[in-house]
């Protein structure tokens, strides 16, 4: 008797980003509000960082709340049902609940029920490694819709006396739908870590810690100085190959769609970069702050929502930070 | 061939101008980067990786908060190298 042959996923050839959809938190905090307990001011905070005023969420405006948010309009602009969604990827470092996943529910919620959902925890590069699964789950025909969400509550980890990262930050949720293809949408990913440097950007202490009492609230924190070399300079390099393997170079970008860290990080880097004066460079961050997960889809987002760039056009994004981490791809506008 | 710290200096003001674009003349030895010459962190971060790339040295990163004077940058390199 011979052995039967067994049944693998079909592949299909190409995939692409369906749409976008964006929440961001609903209070508008300026550096006057936050300049105090870190001794600062509206102009060093401005000069430092770009930040004009950054995003957060009030007490009842949870990270859920906003992920079914920018889920949902994603969806709606994809134009397709929920129920079609083949597997919901979170990408997060502030969901409360070390288990269950934040995907699973996010899923429940949005009538992506059963599809597999799981988090993913890369911070400011996991929307691109959410991108970069999505792209291998819909290619090898395990999906045929992909929802990939970064989002954040960050003002729920930070300290407003630290002067390294809690005023950077804010809150909100990007979402993208992925979908198959007649033509390419999402290049080769070039992404990575580098667990060298696992203590340059994290949390004050852990949940043992916490437990422990020898510790208190775990919050964010960087050692700056190290994570913006390392976002400029190998961040330059990880642009430039994920350039080369798209088959594509700068000239050919309508944007460039930087993690939003910090203006100075972005501006460097595209300096380095040497991008093009036609490239529309993302600055999502002057008006919403650093949401780690949530800012590459927010950036895109807003340039897509304000006419910046057009729908086809190619977009280079790159996330980076904790971990370290970093991913980056070159995608067509949806 | 190492260069002099004549030579070091004059490189390193074409970095903190091309950077800040302060007088390469206003970078002398005895001037503080932060306090005469008015360049934040980030800058001396740019200038640091800039100046590694042109005088073929490594600077650690935490040597870098003991680079206060122009005179502690040159001498830093001229040594390194």
């Amino acid at each position: 008797m011979s052995q039967p042959i067994l049944n693998q996923y079909t592949p299909v050839k190409f995939s692409r980003i369906y749409s976008l959809g964006a929440a961001r938190g609903d209070l508008t905090v300026t550096n006057d509000d936050i300049a105090g307990p870190i001794d600062s001011s509206d102009e060093w905070i401005r000069q430092r960082t770009g930040i004009i005023t950054r995003k957060r969420a009030s007490e009842n405006l949870s990270l859920m709340d906003m992920a079914v948010s920018a889920s949902q309009q994603a969806i709606k602009n994809a134009g397709i049902d929920a129920s079609e969604i083949g597997a919901v990827l979170f990408s997060t470092i502030t969901h409360p609940h070390q288990t269950p996943s934040a995907a699973a529910l996010l899923a429940d919620k949005i009538g992506a029920n059963p599809a597999p959902a799981f988090d993913i925890s890369a911070a400011c590069a996991g929307y691109c490694y959410g991108i970069a699964q999505a792209d291998a789950l819909v290619r090898s025909g395990m999906a045929k819709y992909v929802l990939v969400v970064g989002g954040e509550k960050l003002s729920d980890f930070i300290d407003p006396t630290d002067r390294t990262i809690s005023f950077l930050l804010g809150d909100g949720a990007g979402a993208a739908i992925v979908g198959p293809s007649d033509s390419p949408g999402i290049s080769p990913t070039v992404w990575g870590s580098d667990g060298s440097h696992w203590d340059a950007v994290g949390m004050t202490a852990s949940l043992l810690e916490l437990r422990d009492g020898t510790a208190t609230w775990p919050t964010l924190r960087q050692e700056g100085l190290t994570v913006f070399k390392w976002a400029v300079w190998e961040m330059v390099k990880v642009a430039k190959k994920a350039l080369e393997v798209a088959g594509i170079t700068a000239d050919d970008l309508s944007a460039l769609v930087t993690h939003q860290a910090n203006i100075r990080i972005i501006d460097e880097l595209a300096k380095q970069l040497a991008v093009p004066e036609h490239v529309v460079i993302a600055r999502d961050i002057v008006y919403t702050g650093n949401t780690s997960a949530a800012s590459v889809p927010l950036a895109m987002h807003a340039l897509l929502e304000s006419g910046e760039v057009k729908s086809g056009g190619l977009a280079l994004e790159i996330g980076f930070g904790a971990g370290l981490a970093f991913g980056a791809q070159v995608v067509v506008l949806p | 061939m190492a260069l002099s710290k004549t030579e070091v200096l004059a490189g390193l003001a074409e970095i903190v101008n091309d950077e800040t674009g302060i007088a390469t003349e206003a970078v002398q030895l005895d001037k503080s980067f932060t306090d005469d010459l008015d360049i934040d962190s980030i800058s001396m971060m740019t200038i640091v990786v800039n100046a590694e790339d042109k005088f073929g040295v490594k600077i650690p990163d935490e040597e870098v908060k003991n680079l206060i004077t122009v005179d502690d940058a040159v001498s830093f390199i001229t040594n390194a190298q």
